[in-house]
């Protein structure tokens, strides 16, 4: 009987399933040189941009899609896409004042506030509205600092020899099929730089929103920190819910350079499609961040919940002598949600060390696959690496992998690689219900207690944030 | 308090109660002994509604009302407890944060409100002391890695912080040793008030030593047998179970 009760839990809707009235400027669907040409002009880019996505451009036309993730879609038809929507008058904003009155309400029913007044806690915004940013709040503070924080747009105009320097230097536009995609045609973004020994004096964070129809959202990510500084990011996703599935394929790059340190967490809620699997967003993102000085550190913490397809492994490469690496991730998959995540940890630096922490749960028709890859180099002697990878069932239909992937190429360093899959108990469900819980709290509180350890690496009011989605995204066929 | 009537009860074929009747007051402690696979175990969790125990005749009410027909959850917040032969863990979840869940699904289902969480801290660190429980405890995750006697302690601990009507305790005196037990039966004895009725299922003798019983059950399959005051138990002890088995095939 519990077990079907656990079953009966009545799904609530996706909250973020709306859709904004907003007109948009948009370019007609394909993909070709002249596509590429037209973004770059409508950003007024200079040439070295304009190059550098034709090179991409060109690369990508001898690239095949890869098949080795555990997932499973229908083909992706690349000339079927828009690949620039942005909502209209597009024009240099001067003040918050001039956004779109609804994209402005759009992301205050997300509970962006993209109002400065209206900011209670300490983190400045950077909002992506389909493909390009809208606004940038605590612009002033932070350049008060040092830090440069906003659109990747303007940083093109405004930097343009740091984003020469930099763009590309961790994933190049040859990496993988979709990075390449990603580099020919990536419309906005996120760009941050802290300069030398500065303390990022705020959370930074940038929220993500597809809106129109038939569009994929490309956006890029470059976090620059220079030789001892420090900086904490967060990016939060959202997408209306659409019977067909729209694609997303980001790219985000993180250098930090000597004594340096980038936290850089993910509360990734895209539209995971209906209870039947239709529609929802295909989610195929590349990250990395390239630890480049000593003591350098790159931490990835990331809570997956949406996404019809997740296929994402933010990786870290330790290039400098005891630098550090860090991956904490929580991937649920529920009704027919499909997630390939874990991460790289390659080390080449000596004394390096990395700790890799994965809970997938898996729930309904879910199918949820950890694929990760420790890689010590013969010069990284002395590096340590621990995983930890947990995997938790909630009923019988759905399913847990684990590919881990261990190369070591000295004998001075150590690997631990832990593993374990449970099933969610009808014994920690009784037992919890006869203490007073309902079956949903029982539920909550089981998969909640499971992820803790990856929360706990959240900034405090994300973590709360983070655990009411969990409970929102268990929510529908857990049985 | 607790009136069951001819019960008769199965896991998938296997009929394990057969006609149980029991009647608890207010106040009454009950012992129910029995050998293994007599069905006291079965007794409990069809009380306590856990899943895969079908009931095909008799009843069983609470306060009158009927309790078969409730839902797990909704048992526990009418009152009735059920200590566990063998609690469960949770990781991940600290005990502290599970206490104040049940507190206050039980308040909620009174119509009072949310207990503050610094008034809470208090008040379960108070009751942390009935069972000589180091504060510590309430900051672990949900009997991970507690000894088996730091388990029995932290349900006896649920039962103080939850002022059960009915508690149903489940060979709480399993796996202890003979400092555990005396620690347990303490905590239980605290408990005692004559608006409480406590069903204490055991295998042997040596609880009753310490927590002393209004009245002593045999059940032996699937139906009590015999019944009697505490000095059932001592004969119990004495003489085993085999005389009750006779006395049944004679009569």
């Amino acid at each position: 009987m519990a077990n079907q009760d656990v079953k009966d839990i009545a799904g609530q809707d996706y909250k973020y399933g709306f859709v904004s009235d907003v007109e948009a400027d948009q370019i007609p669907k394909g993909l070709s040189e002249d596509v590429v040409r037209l973004i770059s002009k409508k950003k007024n880019e200079p040439s070295f941009m304009l190059e550098w996505r034709l090179k991409a451009y060109r690369h990508w036309l001898t690239l095949k899609e890869p098949t080795w993730a555990a997932v499973h879609y229908p083909k992706i038809d690349y000339n079927g896409i828009i690949y620039y929507s942005a909502p209209k008058p597009k024009k240099k904003l001067a003040s918050m004042d001039e956004v779109d009155p609804e994209v402005r309400a759009t992301f205050e029913k997300l509970g962006i506030p993209l109002e400065e007044q209206k900011m209670l806690s300490n983190v400045a915004v950077d909002a992506v509205f389909d493909s390009v940013s809208v606004a940038t709040t605590f612009k002033k503070v932070l350049g008060e600092a040092g830090v440069i924080f906003g659109s990747f747009s303007d940083a093109v105009l405004e930097h343009p020899a740091l984003i020469e320097k930099y763009l590309g230097s961790v994933v190049p536009y040859t990496d993988n099929f979709f990075a390449t995609l990603n580099s020919a045609v990536f419309s906005d973004g996120s760009f941050c730089y802290v300069p030398k020994g500065v303390k990022c004096p705020m959370e930074l964070s940038t929220y993500f929103r597809i809106n129109a129809k038939e569009t994929g959202q490309f956006e890029r990510t470059l976090i620059v920190a220079d030789e001892g500084a420090q900086v904490s990011y967060l990016e939060g996703c959202t997408a209306p819910m659409r019977d067909e599935n729209q694609l997303h394929a980001a790219v985000v790059e993180l250098v930090a350079m000597g004594d340096a340190s980038i936290k850089y967490s993910t509360i990734q809620n895209w539209y995971p499609g209906d209870k039947n699997g239709k529609g929802g967003i295909f989610n195929f993102v590349t990250k990395r961040g390239k630890a480049a000085g000593p003591r350098a550190k790159i931490s990835w913490t990331q809570v997956e919940t949406g996404s019809a397809i997740t296929w994402k492994y933010p990786s870290c490469i330790l290039l400098g002598d005891e630098s550090v690496g860090e991956f904490y991730s929580v991937a649920l998959a529920n009704h027919y949600q499909q997630a390939d995540t874990g991460t790289k940890m390659i080390h080449i630096g000596k004394n390096t060390k990395s700790t890799i922490v994965s809970k997938g749960i898996s729930a309904g028709h879910g199918q949820n696959a950890y694929r990760g890859q420790v890689k010590i180099a013969k010069s990284a002697t002395g590096a340590r690496n621990h995983s930890q990878c947990d995997s938790l069932l909630l009923g019988d239909k759905c399913g847990a992998h684990t590919f881990p992937n261990l190369e070591v190429g000295n004998t001075s360093s150590t690997v631990e690689h832990e593993a374990s899959t449970s099933k969610i108990g009808e014994d920690q469900l009784f037992y919890l219900r006869q203490r007073g819980l309902s079956v949903e709290d029982a539920v909550g509180m089981i998969v909640n207690g499971f992820c803790k350890q990856v929360f706990n690496e959240l900034p405090l009011e994300f973590a709360v944030e983070a655990h009411k989605l969990m409970n929102i995204s268990l929510e529908g066929s857990v049985g | 308090m607790l009136k069951i009537t001819d019960l008769h009860a199965k896991i998938g074929d296997k009929v394990i109660l057969k006609g149980l009747s029991l009647h608890v007051k207010p106040g009454e402690i009950h012992a129910i002994m029995g050998p293994n696979g007599s069905g006291k175990s079965t007794l409990s969790y069809v009380l306590a509604g856990r899943d895969g125990y079908e009931v095909t005749s008799g009843s069983a009410l609470y306060q009158g009302q009927d309790l078969l027909t409730m839902a797990p959850e909704v048992r526990a917040r009418e009152g009735v407890f059920l200590a566990f032969q063998y609690p469960v863990e949770i990781p991940g979840v600290s005990n502290k944060y599970f206490l104040k869940a049940a507190y206050n699904a039980l308040r909620k289902h009174r119509g009072e409100p949310e207990m503050d969480a610094g008034v809470f801290l208090k008040f379960i660190k108070e009751k942390a002391k009935l069972v000589e429980m180091d504060p510590a405890f309430l900051n672990r995750s949900v009997n991970e890695g507690f000894s088996g006697g730091e388990k029995k302690r932290n349900e006896i601990l649920q039962m103080a912080v939850l002022e059960p009507k009915l508690a149903l305790l489940d060979e709480t005196d399993s796996g202890l040793d003979i400092d555990a037990l005396k620690i347990v039966a303490g905590g239980i004895n605290k408990l005692r008030d004559p608006k409480r009725s406590v069903v204490l299922v055991t295998h042997y003798q040596r609880l009753l030593d310490y927590i002393v019983p209004d009245f002593v059950h045999v059940l032996s399959g699937g139906r009590i047998v015999k019944s009697g005051g505490k000095d059932l138990a001592l004969q119990l002890e004495k003489e085993g179970y085999g005389w009750i088995e006779a006395e049944k095939a004679a009569a």
